[in-house]
């Protein structure tokens, strides 16, 4: 019967068929989507601020103002295909920190900038092939511990290569990654703009991002389907550590220099996002569009409070509770929608 | 005569989509061992957790002693005295034997509320004494092999005073020799006064050990009879029933060439020097009972778990399978056993499951080709007559027969010679049964070669063109289906010695 | 006698720990001789009561199959609670300061427990969250000030200075814990159902223990055990900030890991926690005694963690496959 596959272009498409394959549309499936929640949050973090500043409201805002937090948001994406995996990597902000060094002190040991650069995201792609290959050769370790290991000597290997010192003296040209821009919208958000496409087909239009989704749901079935599911996971986690190593690139920077302490917590602000981005926890379900507004709320909700004068450490308590807030939302979103299919 | 210690009248339960018990009736006497048999789906596990109370019974009385009860959970049907042992140990593998016993109900000294270890300790180890078993109480669970397991869920029971013990296949595990230890335990449990459930597959456990036999079929109550009053051939027909023999559309296929050969495949501690062969157009039955290693030597051969040793030639190549890529590849396909955790993805829709195999050839550098995927899935959901609205509903929300048939339609999209099935027709009702069967008629019709894993007797002797009987991990049987008899077959499943018993594995230690 | 033979090979685990110690120990020694003397050995052990004192409450998550990633962010906030009483109150009887800690460590800990036990949120996510708020409410509470060693009354600092017959009161109190952690663990009936728990939830739940009961009070514990440690550690540096014990819950977890602890919960046990405490204590306090560089430490760490974890799998592998072998199919 696989002649049914082989022969599909030459099928008529009006043939009939007992069974429907165009989608029907439902209103209330359009409107019970998480990301319209995510918009009406979105719009009223925007109001606050805007009732906080008059100046808030500009032009400028919108196109300028994301460069100061987006530096992170590139993990955003993969670890979102982590945890939609039914993982997490919590070694993300210390292959950040290992990379940045490894870029700065190769720089300085006279290898050219563009080099540096490229050797920083090697770095970063070597520290998430190493969880992935961890994982898929001991299977009976919980991505827990391996990432909880690879995190303290990803960490270590920074402060071995650097000490407690800042190391910095790039070229010029190097900052325009992080503060330029081309045509007035700063470079950072270019390619966080690009970043965000390219991962959004890779994961709605491609086999890839389907399999990514049936092995968070049952990695059973996909083995038993003829998956190669020890490859997709390599590929996820290292797509991890190479993304980790953009944010290296852009974080050094914007600060000039870096130290073996640097993003430190962003793994927690970045699994914060994905998970009020409506990727659930326990693996398989997530769209783009979610864990993109999560970056600009969590963004702008920052921004915000800084221009209200609430400390940083406010910002830290923010987070926490959104994190824990919408973890536990989308569990009894989907408690309830499991009820409603079950009938 | 006697009251009776537990009856249970009129109890229907369903769930989603399955009736799983229609009206059945079952009592026991004090001091009995009451032999409950029937086929795979024939509603035995419920009817157990009904009585322990893990479910309720949607209508029907159950009395203890002669008084209506019903438990709302385990730990009430605990306290009445019930107890089970489960096929699959339930056990705490980190703990020692003597907490594995007294879980829950551990032995504190009076005053300052402290475990009394000296106490649980000995007072398990004088139970395992009294069950005979010759291993220590501080030995740690997860180190022992499943008889032994299953002796300190025994010895468990005996600690919670249970005056009723619903044993469900204990023996599929075990050896001949560790079988026999298990009857002395049970025997002397009853001569204590305990009353026994015991549930089992082997013909043999039953008319060695039980008083009087029920009999499910179907999720129906078939019969109780005394076992003095019952044959093995009338019991055999109580289980599998006459008339089902005409459901089984077995369709005269010329038997082609040789597909398929499988010689001295090994894995050790699972089967060992397994051949076997396949003919396109061939529906080749591999039986046995459970645990005797089928479904272990077909994901040996899909490339699940790697065999050890042995050869695997297809279409007269000699091939490496190591995984399932490659043995689809190859063109050898699968159906999983448990259709819910292999087979499907339940929160996807039909569409996205029944292409998941197959989606290289619906994409062009890993690019989606959507409108080809629904078409195609459509059109073999509609071959298959997959019961939906449209392809885009979720597969949790299917009858088993339906979702067994999305599974298969997933097999289908990929370019195959072999198809091997691991109990297709498991926990579907009997219309959907037909479907498949139908299914598989086709299939042959078109040149495949089938592999058709099955415990029940009647589709294994409906459905096959030659049977391979497995007992222990060994082959104990190649026959003709059209001039074996089931005798023949159960004898090789249950009786036919095979290196594993003991004498040889005595003989295996000294050399 | 078979019970003895068991016992052996229960135990078997810690005995190569405690073997790998003393010769680690013995390397020390040769390159230092200042080692082994009683001075540094006392400091060694104050240094490490702190940890072993973590590790209990750690060991009894990690058992639930569970993990608790904010125990860094209580030790700040409850560290810096009780400073800012005492700084208020310099009167305050140290047991006061002690009793204030661990009430706000517990009830930090049962806001993760309910969290993980009632509404099942994964516990790596749950802690993490809970570390972020926490950490943020002793910036919060302390104005993003310290509390520095003059406004602490001498009490206070003798909690983690002073002598409880003639030995330093953070060792005294660490054996308490560890003495209290034993007969809970081993000798009381809800100690060994938190293992039953971890060892088979399922199971767990069949037989009618209490699970959700257990795994909550394992958080709760934890979190108590971290409020005690919080004061202990203001106490001994005599400072308390913003971002004290940051990233400390690594630590902890590695102890625990070395200790012998299974992150995939159901064992654990107090003596090879012990000598994984000592081990740990040994790589954090005696490496600069042999001109390892600082820097060093947390990658030797690291790759010590991950080497014990590799190491338990070969060997579990290897078991299994024996068992097979023994099968005789």
């Amino acid at each position: 019967m696989s002649e049914i596959v082989e022969n599909r272009m030459n099928t008529k498409p009006n043939e009939d068929l007992k069974i429907r394959i165009d989608r029907p549309w439902s209103w209330k499936r359009f409107f019970f989507q998480w990301e319209w929640l995510l918009v009406i949050v979105l719009l009223l973090v925007i109001l606050i601020n805007s009732l906080l500043s008059p100046y808030f409201l500009s032009l400028n805002t919108f196109i300028s103002t994301p460069a100061t937090f987006l530096d992170k948001a590139f993990i955003v994406f993969p670890m979102m295909f982590v945890i939609m995996l039914g993982r997490i990597d919590i070694s993300v902000a210390s292959t950040v920190a290992v990379s940045a060094v490894i870029m700065a002190v190769s720089y300085n040991m006279g290898l050219p900038m563009p080099l540096a650069i490229l050797l920083c995201l090697i770095t970063g792609s070597l520290g998430g092939a190493i969880n992935g290959l961890l994982m898929v050769k001991f299977k009976e370790l919980s991505f827990v511990i391996i990432t909880l290991s690879t995190m303290i000597i990803y960490r270590g290997i920074a402060y071995i290569l650097l000490g407690d010192q800042a190391s910095g003296g790039f070229p010029k040209w190097f900052s325009f990654l992080g503060w330029g821009s081309i045509l007035g919208v700063p470079f950072i958000v270019i390619c966080f703009i690009i970043t965000a496409v390219i991962f959004g087909l890779l994961l709605h239009k491609t086999s890839f991002g389907r399999i990514v989704s049936g092995m968070g749901f049952n990695k059973m079935t996909c083995e038993y389907s003829g998956i190669k599911v020890n490859r997709v996971t390599m590929i996820v986690f290292t797509l991890a550590g190479l993304m980790s190593g953009v944010t290296a690139v852009f974080l050094t920077s914007r600060m000039g220099s870096t130290r073996p302490n640097v993003a430190m917590g962003y793994e927690l602000e970045v699994i914060a996002m994905v998970a009020l981005g409506g990727v659930s926890t326990s693996g398989g379900v997530g769209r783009i569009a979610g864990p993109i507004l999560a970056v600009y709320i969590i963004g702008y909700l920052s921004y915000g409070m800084g221009l209200a004068n609430l400390q940083a450490p406010v910002v830290l308590v923010v987070i926490g509770l959104l994190l824990i807030f919408s973890v536990l939302a989308i569990r009894i979103r989907f408690s309830v929608s499991r009820k409603n299919s079950a009938v | 005569m006697a009251e009776k210690i537990l009856e249970l009248k009129h109890i229907s339960k369903s769930f989603p989509g399955v009736k799983a018990l229609d009206e059945v009736h079952f009592d026991l006497m004090p001091g009995e061992i009451h032999g409950l048999m029937g086929e795979n789906g024939a509603g035995k596990s419920t009817f157990i957790k009904i009585i322990t109370g893990v479910h309720s019974h949607d209508t029907g009385e159950m009395f203890i002693n002669g008084n209506l009860v019903s438990f709302a959970n385990p730990m009430e049907a605990q306290e009445m005295g019930l107890a089970a042992i489960y096929q699959h140990v339930t056990c705490y593998p980190d703990l020692t034997v003597a907490e594995n016993i007294y879980m829950g109900h551990e032995k504190i000294k009076r005053y300052s509320k402290r475990i009394d270890w000296n106490k649980m300790f000995s007072e398990a180890q004088e139970l395992l004494d009294q069950l005979g078993a010759n291993f220590d109480s501080h030995e740690r669970m997860g180190n022992l092999s499943v008889a032994r397991q299953q002796i300190v869920e025994i010895a468990k029971a005996l600690s919670t005073r249970a005056k009723i013990i619903i044993m469900d296949e204990p023996t599929a595990a075990l050896t001949q020799h560790e079988s026999s230890e298990l009857y002395r335990i049970t025997e002397g449990l009853r001569d204590d006064g305990v009353s026994i459930i015991f549930i089992s597959h082997r013909i043999e456990d039953i008319f060695r050990l039980a008083d009087r036999v029920t009999v499910f079929r179907d999720s129906r109550f078939i019969g109780c009879w005394p076992m003095e009053e019952i044959t093995q051939d009338k019991l055999i027909v109580a289980m599998v029933g006459r008339e089902i023999i005409q459901m089984f559309p077995k369709r005269k296929v010329p038997i082609g060439e040789k597909v398929l050969s499988v010689e001295n495949l090994t894995r050790i501690g699972y089967f060992r020097n397994v051949s076997l062969d396949l003919h396109k157009g061939e529906i080749l039955a591999l039986t046995g009972l459970v645990g005797a290693g089928r479904t272990e030597v077909c994901e040996s051969i899909y490339g699940i778990n790697p065999s050890d040793e042995g050869i695997i030639t297809f279409d007269d190549h000699e091939i490496v399978i190591d995984s399932p890529v490659t043995a689809l590849d190859a063109g050898i396909g699968f159906l999983p056993e448990d259709r819910q955790k292999q087979g499907l993805i339940l929160d996807w829709e039909i569409g996205k499951n029944i292409t998941l195999p197959s989606l290289s050839s619906f994409s062009r550098y890993n690019w989606l080709d959507e409108g080809g995927e629904r078409l195609a899935s459509g059109q073999l959901a509609d071959k298959l007559n997959v019961k939906a609205g449209n392809i885009f509903t979720r597969a949790s929300t299917l009858s088993g027969g339906n979702q067994q048939k999305v599974v298969v339609a997933k097999i289908l999209t990929r370019n195959l010679k072999v198809i091997i099935l691991d109990e297709p027709t498991k926990g579907v009702d009997i219309k959907a049964k037909t479907a498949i069967y139908e299914i598989i008629g086709d299939l042959v019709e078109q040149g495949y070669g089938i592999i058709l894993i099955s415990s029940e007797m009647p589709e294994v002797m409906g459905m096959s063109d030659r049977i391979v009987v497995m007992k222990e991990g060994h082959v104990t049987a190649l026959l003709d289906t059209s001039k074996c008899t089931q005798e023949e077959i159960l004898n090789a499943a249950m009786v036919v010695k095979t290196p594993r018993t003991d004498a040889a594995v005595s003989e295996a230690r000294e050399g | 006698m078979v019970k003895g033979k068991i016992l052996f090979t229960e135990n078997l685990r810690e005995l190569g720990l405690l073997i790998f110690i003393i010769l680690l120990g013995l390397l020390i020694q040769l390159r230092n001789p200042a080692f082994l003397s009683l001075s540094n050995i006392t400091s060694l052990l104050t240094n490490t009561s702190i940890l072993g004192i973590l590790a209990v409450g750690m060991m009894l998550v990690l058992i639930t199959r569970g993990i608790d990633l904010s125990i860094g962010a209580i030790i700040a906030f409850s560290g810096m609670v009780s400073a800012l009483t005492v700084a208020r109150f310099p009167e305050m009887p140290p047991l006061l300061c002690l009793a204030e800690g661990m009430a706000i460590g517990t009830i930090i800990g049962m806001l993760n427990g309910i969290l993980v036990a009632r509404f099942n949120v994964l516990p790596i996510i749950a802690t993490l969250g809970m570390m972020n708020i926490v950490r943020g409410m002793t910036y919060v509470v302390s104005g993003g000030k310290w509390v520095s060693s003059y406004q602490m009354s001498t009490g206070f600092k003798a909690i983690a200075t002073g002598k409880i017959f003639g030995i330093n009161s953070l060792i005294v109190t660490a054996v308490f814990v560890f003495v209290i952690a034993g007969y809970f663990v081993n000798h009381t009936r809800t100690g060994r159902q938190i293992y039953a728990v971890g060892s088979n939830p399922e199971a767990a739940e069949v037989s009618g223990l209490p699970k959700r009961t257990l795994v909550f009070l394992a958080y709760a514990i934890m979190g108590g055990l971290a409020g005690l440690a919080g004061v202990l550690w203001v106490a001994k540096f005599a400072s308390a900030q913003g971002d004290t014990a940051a990233g400390y819950e690594l630590q902890v977890i590695a102890t625990c890991i070395l200790g012998g602890v299974s992150i995939a919960g159901g064992v654990g046990k107090l003596s090879g926690l012990i000598l994984g405490t000592i081990l740990f204590g040994l790589l954090n306090n005696a490496l600069p005694l042999i001109n390892v560089s600082p820097f060093w430490q947390m990658g030797i760490q690291g790759i010590t963690i991950m080497a014990a974890v590799i190491a338990n799998v070969m060997v579990k592998r290897n078991t299994d496959r024996l068992a097979l072998r023994r099968r005789l199919i």
